[in-house]
């Protein structure tokens, strides 16, 4: 059983958004790039099962769809333990072309983990298309996965609680917080190896993206906090009765 | 033409989730010169499902068999595009939950029609039709253009309301093909009788302030006092205070209440992605410097220990008045 799981390459959480080129592009210069935090989970997942699984799941690969610039995030990947990585070399453009892309080179793949959404674009869309151009089951907010034999069980979030699901392969896991307790850090070893691990470069194929993000705003600056002493906490509770009338 | 909007039902009722999505559509349909047609998937009453029509919708296309009984996003969003398709959608819209999460890109490559997930207000042009929506968790807005015919998009919770508008929708039962379902439901968990994090309107969260799991007692009970849930930051529930199903901020739930108070959150960039859209927050800190002043309304230092039960009191006493 093949493992494949779709890294994508992402500002740091702590990054303050700046906007470039009369708003039309967010500021790349002096961004720390780090792996997605739900693909990271994924990945730390995909290696704890298969470590568990006696030989049964033969690789765990990772896919990212970008230029040459992506190449660090995806050796971070190799270092936490991938074994091999594929790079889709074509600028991404929107989430149906990146799903797209992804789909050619899944096919060969028995499971496909996908973050439950990208801290950058926040779409929440790659896995759900991917599992659809791959015309193959998905199952969204994934926050537990258990494969014992060839019986694959999955959890996911509904409202208010959550659900197992039976799955069989082939399949897409969209995943969520849960999936693993702590993303893996790679250690000096994985590191090393990481430099030897093939990274496979592929020409991406002709799609036409359906969106185009044409312009970038930054959020209007609040007002400043109205502070209210600690002695006096009815305070409080008359502004939020009275003025924000929110009580 | 139409505006077509899937309103989910939570065990044959729906939502102000349900009834947002139809305002919002209502006001889309409008700009559009067309009307509102909803979409009901499973076993809903007649009553309920005209229950729409007090929001704008014209018309309610309920599908019902047995093979839907579980939402899978697979069969779901072939039932969808079948209906977008019959009714000539223009627009398809849906909530941007789980269900919407799951479905929506599903329904993208479907019907090769783009999305837009976590639209926060109407389309500001319709040629090219174009809406905002929020990115790097809040950080920034971007316009984003749909250049397919056939336009998708997902509502961000909480962020247009309630519009009346009332019609006599007429409920309309249509027998839709619907593919084998290859997922099979072992068992589902669920609470009930509890206000959900994602529907609160008021939501009452406790950081690492509040310094252990055992003094979280106070957060439940102003929680219960308001009508509203409990939430917690991510240390609190990496270190299993509290459960992970209560960690809001950008990695856990993104929540969007009239009211949010944070006790002994430091309020990290990571925390206020995933709350910066509360309408109103409080925020309750022993460090004048802590970065959640610079996202609260309102605030106070002092620790969250002991305002809390002074909070309670408070309450109590002006709901006495």
């Amino acid at each position: 059983m093949k493992i494949l799981i779709c890294l994508s390459n992402v500002p740091d959480t702590t990054t303050k958004i700046k906007l470039a080129g009369d708003n039309s592009a967010v500021e790349k210069a002096g961004v720390q790039w780090i792996i997605n935090p739900w693909d990271e989970l994924a990945l730390t997942r995909a290696l704890e099962l298969k470590e568990a699984s006696g030989g049964a799941i033969t690789s765990v690969t990772v896919v990212t769809v970008g230029g040459a610039d992506v190449e660090p995030t995806m050796r971070k990947g190799l270092a936490i333990g991938a074994d091999d990585a594929i790079r889709i070399d074509a600028e991404p453009k929107d989430a149906y072309y990146v799903a797209a892309q992804i789909a050619e080179v899944a096919k060969d793949f028995d499971i496909v983990m996908t973050g439950i959404e990208s801290s950058d674009y926040n779409s929440s869309a790659v896995g759900g298309m991917l599992s659809e151009f791959l015309n193959v089951p998905s199952v969204s907010s994934v926050s537990k996965m258990e494969i014992e034999g060839g019986d694959i069980n999955v959890t996911r979030e509904i409202d208010g609680g959550s659900e197992i699901v039976n799955v069989a392969t082939p399949f897409v896991a969209i995943v969520q917080k849960g999936i693993t307790k702590e993303p893996r850090i790679p250690a000096m070893r994985g590191i090393m190896m990481a430099r030897k691990k093939p990274l496979n470069v592929v020409a991406a194929a002709e799609v036409e993206a359906l969106t185009e993000f044409v312009s970038y705003e930054l959020p209007a600056a609040k007002a400043a906090c109205k502070m209210v002493d600690a002695e006096n906490v009815s305070e409080l509770v008359s502004l939020l009765k009275n003025e924000a009338k929110v009580l | 033409m139409s505006v077509l909007v899937y309103t989910e039902n939570w065990d044959g009722k729906f939502k102000k989730l349900s009834f947002e999505l139809i305002s919002y559509a209502n006001e889309m349909a409008k700009q559009l010169g067309t009307e509102v047609i909803a979409l009901s998937i499973g076993n809903v009453e007649d009553v309920e499902l005209k229950s729409l029509g007090a929001y704008g919708a014209a018309k309610v296309v309920s599908v019902n068999d047995d093979k839907l009984a579980s939402l899978e996003n697979q069969p779901y969003a072939g039932v969808i595009a079948e209906v977008a398709a019959k009714e000539a959608a223009k627009v398809v819209l849906l909530a941007n939950n789980n269900a919407g999460k799951a479905i929506a890109p599903r329904l993208s490559v479907k019907m090769k029609a783009g999305v837009i997930a976590g639209a926060t207000e109407v389309p500001s042009s319709y040629d090219p039709f174009t809406v905002k929506k929020k990115v790097f968790t809040g950080k920034a807005l971007a316009n984003v253009v749909v250049k397919s015919d056939v336009k998708i998009v997902t509502l961000a919770q909480n962020s247009f309301g309630l519009v009346e508008d009332a019609k006599d929708a007429a409920v309309e039962a249509f027998d839709a093909s619907v593919e084998d379902v290859k997922t099979a439901v072992k068992e589902t968990n669920k609470v009930t009788g509890k206000v959900l994090l994602n529907d609160a309107e008021v939501v009452i969260a406790g950081g690492r302030g509040l310094k252990g799991p055992e003094n979280f007692g106070p957060v439940e009970e102003l929680a219960e006092l308001l009508g509203g849930a409990t939430a917690c930051s991510r240390p609190v529930s990496d270190e299993d205070w509290r459960p992970h199903s209560e960690h809001v901020g950008q990695t856990g739930k993104i929540i969007a209440p009239n009211l949010y108070f944070a006790f002994g959150i430091s309020g990290a960039i990571q925390h206020l992605g995933g709350v910066s859209s509360s309408k109103v927050i409080v925020a309750v800190n022993t460090d004048k410097d802590a970065p959640i002043f610079e996202a609260a309304d309102y605030g106070i230092i002092g620790d969250a220990q002991k305002i809390l039960p002074e909070l309670i009191d408070a309450i109590k006493a002006a709901k006495a008045e």
